[in-house]
């Protein structure tokens, strides 16, 4: 049964799964499938990619629930994307959906690392090997950069909001402070900045 | 194969993992005192290898703890770091999800997750900045990083287009001696 409501609302019962995005019933296999593609993508860290999957291609959140999570998967222990995994397996297949969001996204990344590291003695000093995974390093960079800038330009933040994000980039990513006390502070004035600009 | 040992990985990643907070990376200093320092499994370079591979393949950056695992006790040793390092970390998402599920009509709760979304968009590219000023150590790397940035800003394509392109040029700018 398809009910739109159930994407605004996330249900209280927890018999029905809310749906995605996009309107549409998530199975358990579509998880792992997902996840499996995330970790396989997953150059430099997994979150620019997990933000393509689940949110461009397949619409299963919007970028503002999947920034909402990943904010969330912030504040916890732990990778803050894999929280968010933990987060979506959850809202769609409770239990089940986690451990598949889970063992998808390590199943393929677990295999190649320890396949790259038997490999890794003959190959590290070859040059075009050491000129790849720079250029690849480089990427990831900008690929990290690059999915920050668009979920901005997609979630378009209130101008508070728009703020304390820069305020948070330039002292974490500018200034360099530890990143445990910068969000701590920055947590509580986010929400302030929330209820002034009454964005709930 | 060595109980002891394997017991000991399970001991050290699990609290690592519960008090990770900021991700692996920001845990990188911690993870090498315990391993290089404290309990004397490997050597310096080793672990700058194992950073340096788990960091060329693809997936979650928790696939170091996985390599430091294996390095240390094969197989047995690779499913003991893994599962003891997301474990805790896991269980207490989880457990957090679900009570704020409870409560999620609540304008509160509301209020809290439109709080987190600046929280994570600075944090992202504050991620990517500092990734920036490892990975690029000349001019060239620098370009090719923003440029990656753009495409993916700006381009509803797969970013994969992107990551080839760079890793390519990477190749060929190194054939022409400009790396």
């Amino acid at each position: 049964m398809l009910q739109a409501g159930f994407t605004l609302s996330p249900s209280f019962m927890h018999t029905e799964a809310p749906l995605s995005a996009a309107g549409r019933v998530i199975t358990n296999r579509e998880l792992f499938l997902g996840f499996l593609k995330i970790g396989l993508l997953g150059f430099g860290g997994i979150a620019p990619w997990a933000r393509h999957v689940i949110v461009e291609e397949r619409k299963w959140l919007t970028d503002a629930e999947f920034a909402s999570m990943v904010g969330l998967g912030q504040v916890l222990p732990g990778p803050s994307t894999m929280n968010a995994s933990v987060m979506i397996g959850d809202r769609f297949k409770g239990v089940p959906g986690v451990l598949m969001c889970l063992s998808g996204q390590l199943a393929v990344p677990l295999l190649v690392v320890t396949g790259l590291w038997l490999l890794y003695g003959h190959y590290a000093l070859v040059p075009e090997v050491k000129a790849a995974v720079m250029g690849g390093a480089a990427g990831a960079a900008g690929l990290v950069m690059g999915t920050a800038i668009k979920m901005a330009r997609k979630i378009q933040p209130a101008p508070l909001a728009l703020l304390v994000g820069a305020a948070i980039f330039a002292a974490i990513g500018l200034l360099r402070w530890p990143l445990v006390p910068v969000v701590l502070l920055a947590v509580p004035l986010s929400i302030i900045a929330a209820v002034l600009e009454k964005r709930a | 194969m060595n109980a002891l040992l394997l017991l000991r990985i399970a001991e050290v990643f699990a609290l690592l993992s519960a008090f990770s907070f900021g991700g692996v990376n920001a845990l990188l200093p911690e993870v090498h005192r315990q391993v290089v320092e404290i309990n004397g499994w490997m050597s310096d370079a080793t672990f700058s290898d194992i950073f340096a591979v788990s960091n060329a393949a693809p997936g979650p950056n928790i696939i170091m703890i996985s390599l430091i695992g294996w390095q240390l006790s094969g197989l047995a040793g690779l499913v003991v770091a893994t599962l003891a390092a997301m474990t805790p970390s896991c269980l207490i998402t989880f457990t957090v999800t679900r009570l704020l599920k409870r409560h999620s009509g609540s304008r509160a709760i509301k209020l809290f997750k439109e709080g987190l979304v600046p929280v994570a968009l600075g944090l992202i590219l504050a991620s990517g900045v500092a990734m920036m000023r490892t990975a690029d150590t000349n001019t060239l790397l620098v370009a090719f990083s923003l440029a990656t940035a753009a495409f993916v800003a700006f381009s509803a394509r797969n970013p994969l287009w992107a990551f080839g392109a760079v890793t390519g040029l990477a190749v060929v700018a190194q054939h022409f001696g400009m790396m």
